[in-house]
């Protein structure tokens, strides 16, 4: 392995180009660019982009694995250009745009989609006044905090074999972690079930955990906000108690209200 | 028109020379959507301003995402004695004298609040064992000051703002470039702003009463940084080319700690954190170098101080065969590093192949913050142009030469929140001024010249020459021949500039966008330049050495730079005089109480 690593002098890519209003010319195009250690795909296609072809588009910010902008699919599967290491792959690396969101250009996808939904999910509520210093226990903020280290490069999204097929009705992982970080805020008022119930589509979800496994944040998805999700919706609205609780109670306030 | 989707896939591709544009109005203009931005839209929203915020990146995606550390802002959860005056003291002492004294004591004021707002907008902080908000501490801070996330207080920071963004239903365009801002050519006043929408091409004019700047630094005009793309200083570009001033512009931080190997990550930052959790630097010797350069304070010095320490050791030949030094927090034991560097830990194993719970890190300085920027008035942010206000890195004053870990977070939401606030109440009053058809020809022909030229060169090259050539001469110990060389090689690649070529459609041309941002990099870089050869002494961030002793007699003076008819020009300006009972909080001596107090308590435990 270590051998062949210091014989390797260049990298091989072969990079998707097309343009989103024109998916006539959809093409791949083959680059070599030379290899440096510990070196990461971004760090080739910005190579291409200085050196090699100016017009190359690919989405980026940080480099450093925080912004979760260039997310793409290196030889099938949905990952961050700057944390994937050439050295993992020995020959050709393909690199193509994310398939579950439109084409703009090359690498780069319309992924505003996304944004359209995080609007839907009800924000923050807080239980208590703002009118003091809030107390809360760190046992109690660590549930939450797993989930908002999320840095939304929509990988999960892309992976969701769900969204791919019923792209309008499933809000999709990202967002049932979104909705996860706010249900376990421990001074949040707002009771999600029914929203994840009727409008978030979370029944379509079978849970084959493809999220969880390509999470570059290692967010367990699918164990940790996904499950507990699903369970509330069934603890309200499905568990025969709290369903009888709720005819007697209701009743007795309809009955209330009439006398 | 949904505006998060404008300059979304549209059906038809438009051709590279197509002049026209789109015309939108609003009240307030937010340039840059980081924590400055998205505060101060948030405010301004909430006085009643029409808003539009308009970003270079996706929404969510900005610098700001990449703070680490945590936020200052002296609650007193963990060491009660802290209060606003000894941040006051400690921002003013470590920005040696030249931060605007008034602008501090807003700052130190304020951010407390600022703090316990963003937990009432839903951010989740660290805790105490008492359930407040957990405090850490960081170089140069008297106390445990810096409320934090693990190390990922500037992602909690921008997704809980964003998040308000949205509740409140605030108008938003990602993935824009705003080129040039427009005067009302009868009054001078701010009028509008060009600007491109990036996935489609299309132009887009937008008109306003008031433009907040909030784009950030220009890290990216270095070659080994922190920063992430967007820092290519556009905001003071555009600032200076609509006739606004900018001040201390040889200010330029270097994070004592940046990743140095893999060469494609080589900048990138190792949290003050890690420090701030007891990481030790160490020479190839082994030896503990900062007791010799700070006894006192070690590596929780102030920034420059550990900076030029490390480039010492480093050029005197006591680094690593990597070319940095080692910092080493295995001390600490693998669980605790573990649960409070959760992304330091993450970093160096993915990036670099080292578990930092059982191997020394190797770091080296690299560039971080500019505490330079626009010249800004310390209460409302309002710059020297009116109706243009500034907030965050882009601004300039609060830090003065140095700034302090912690001390930017913080800077953002008590400023940003007051950009918003003036810009609105400057709206109120105002009325959307005209914009002279010639300039908009004219900039329109600016931007698309790009498009036009033929076997021009790539501008992602030369903004790699810029980088070079920054990091080369205009380093962290500059002297007057070095600066000259480094002057002469930016004017002989903005000859260049003129003939950089856009290549490919109009959609998502990032070649395009290069060449905007080169130019306005280009401008930051003479700026920077000028201003370190005006100032023959060494002070904070600033180190020369040919000048290598700090000159308080002649050099207590804030260098502005501004546009005189079409040539760069600078002036003196003596820095704001403290007022007596200000300065009376001002204390030199009583740096790192908290130390002192933990050393007792250790003392009296073993006792």
């Amino acid at each position: 392995m270590s051998l062949r690593k210091e014989e390797r002098r260049e990298v091989v890519l072969r990079i998707f180009r097309g343009t989103g209003s024109d998916r006539s010319k959809d093409r791949y195009e083959t680059f070599t660019v030379p290899y440096q250690k510990d070196m990461v795909v971004l760090n080739a296609i910005h190579y291409i982009q200085s050196h090699l072809d100016s017009s190359l588009s690919a989405r980026w910010n940080c480099k450093a694995g925080r912004c979760g902008s260039c997310s793409a699919e290196i030889n099938g599967v949905p990952r961050l250009m700057c944390k994937t290491l050439v050295d993992r792959y020995d020959g050709e690396i393909t690199v193509e745009p994310m398939k579950a969101f439109p084409l703009i250009r090359d690498l780069v996808t319309d992924v505003s989609d996304n944004y359209r939904v995080a609007k839907m999910i009800p924000p923050f509520t807080p239980s208590v006044a703002t009118d003091h210093v809030w107390r809360m226990y760190q046992e109690d903020v660590e549930k939450s905090q797993e989930f908002r280290k999320c840095i939304e490069c929509f990988l999960c999204q892309d992976v969701c074999h769900v969204i791919r097929e019923h792209k309008a009705e499933y809000i999709g992982p990202r967002f049932v972690v979104k909705a996860a970080s706010l249900d376990m805020h421990p001074l949040d008022a707002l009771n999600r079930s029914a929203f994840m119930k009727d409008n978030a589509g979370l029944g379509y979800c079978n849970i084959t955990k493809c999220c969880q496994e390509i999470c570059p944040e290692h967010i367990t998805i699918t164990d940790n906000a996904i499950i507990p999700e699903k369970e509330r919706v069934v603890d309200r609205h499905y568990d025969p108690l709290v369903w009888l609780y709720r005819k007697i109670t209701y009743r007795s306030v309809k009955q209330n209200a009439k006398q | 028109m949904e505006l998060w989707s404008a300059g979304s896939l549209e059906s038809s591709a438009i051709s590279s020379d197509d002049e026209s544009y789109d015309t939108i109005s609003t009240d307030v203009l937010i340039v840059g959507a980081g924590g400055a931005g998205l505060r101060a839209a948030i405010e301004a929203f909430d006085k009643g301003a029409k808003v539009l915020i308009a970003c270079k990146s996706l929404l969510g995606k900005a610098h700001t995402v990449m703070a680490e550390g945590g936020i200052a802002a002296s609650l007193g959860n963990v060491d009660p004695s802290d209060n606003w005056k000894v941040h006051f003291s400690d921002t003013i002492v470590e920005g040696q004298f030249l931060s605007n004294w008034k602008m501090v004591e807003i700052f130190a004021k304020e951010a407390p609040e600022r703090v316990l707002e963003l937990e009432y907008y839903g951010a989740l902080f660290d805790r105490t064992k008492d359930g407040k908000i957990m405090q850490r501490p960081f170089g140069a801070h008297s106390y445990r000051r810096l409320c934090y996330i693990g190390d990922r207080t500037g992602l909690e920071l921008i997704r809980t703002l964003q998040d308000q963004v949205i509740k409140r239903g605030i108008d938003y365009i990602d993935e824009v470039v705003v080129t040039s801002i427009f005067k009302d050519p009868a009054t001078g006043r701010v009028a509008g702003a060009m600007a491109i929408l990036l996935r489609s091409g299309k132009l887009l004019l937008i008109k306003c009463k008031a433009i907040i700047l909030a784009t950030g630094g220009c890290g990216k005009v270095y070659a080994v940084t922190s920063n992430s793309w967007e820092s290519t200083g556009d905001g003071i570009s555009l600032a200076y080319r609509a006739g606004a001033e900018l001040m201390d512009m040889e200010m330029v931080q270097f994070h004592p700690t940046g990743m140095i190997f893999p060469a494609g990550v080589r900048g990138m930052l190792v949290t003050e954190a890690v420090r701030g959790e007891g990481g030790i630097l160490t020479n190839v010797k082994g030896e503990r170098f900062m007791e010799k350069y700070d006894p006192k304070r070690k590596e929780l010095s102030a920034r420059d101080v550990v900076a030029r320490s490390i480039y010492t050791e480093i050029m005197e030949g006591r680094g690593t065969p990597n070319g940095g030094v080692y910092l080493d927090i295995r001390h600490r034991g693998a669980e605790y590093i573990k649960k409070r560097l959760p992304s330091m830990y993450a970093q160096f194993l993915e990036f670099a192949g080292i578990d930092i719970t059982k191997q020394k890190m190797e770091v080296a300085p690299t560039v971080h913050y500019h505490m330079g920027g626009v010249r800004v008035d310390p209460e409302t942010t309002e710059t020297t142009l009116k109706g243009l206000f500034a907030a965050g890195e882009v601004a300039c004053g609060l830090h003065g030469a140095n700034r302090l870990g912690g001390n930017s977070l913080s800077d953002l939401l008590v400023f940003g929140r007051r950009a918003g606030l003036y810009a609105a109440e400057h709206a109120r009053s105002a009325t959307i001024g005209s914009i002279s058809e010639e300039d908009i020809e004219k900039e329109i022909s600016r931007i698309l010249a790009p498009f036009k030229v033929t076997n021009g060169s790539n501008p992602f090259e030369l903004k790699e020459r810029v980088a070079e050539t920054m990091w080369k001469y205009v380093g962290i110990v500059r002297n007057e021949q070095d600066l000259r060389k480094g002057l002469e090689e930016i004017g002989r690649i903005r000859l260049e500039a003129k003939h950089v070529q856009a290549r490919g459609p109009r959609a998502y041309n990032q070649s395009w966008e290069a060449c905007l941002s080169l130019w306005n990099m280009l401008i930051d870089c003479e700026a920077i330049i000028r201003s370190a050869i005006v100032r023959k002494e060494s002070r904070g961030a600033h180190t020369r050495s040919d000048y290598p002793k700090k000159d308080n007699a002649n050099w207590l003076v804030n260098i502005v730079i501004k546009q005189k008819d079409g040539q760069m020009i600078h002036e003196l300006v003596p820095v704001p005089k403290i007022p007596p009972d200000m300065e009376k909080l001002i204390n030199t001596d009583e740096i790192l109480v908290w130390q002192q107090q933990e050393k007792r308590e250790q003392l009296l435990v073993r006792k």
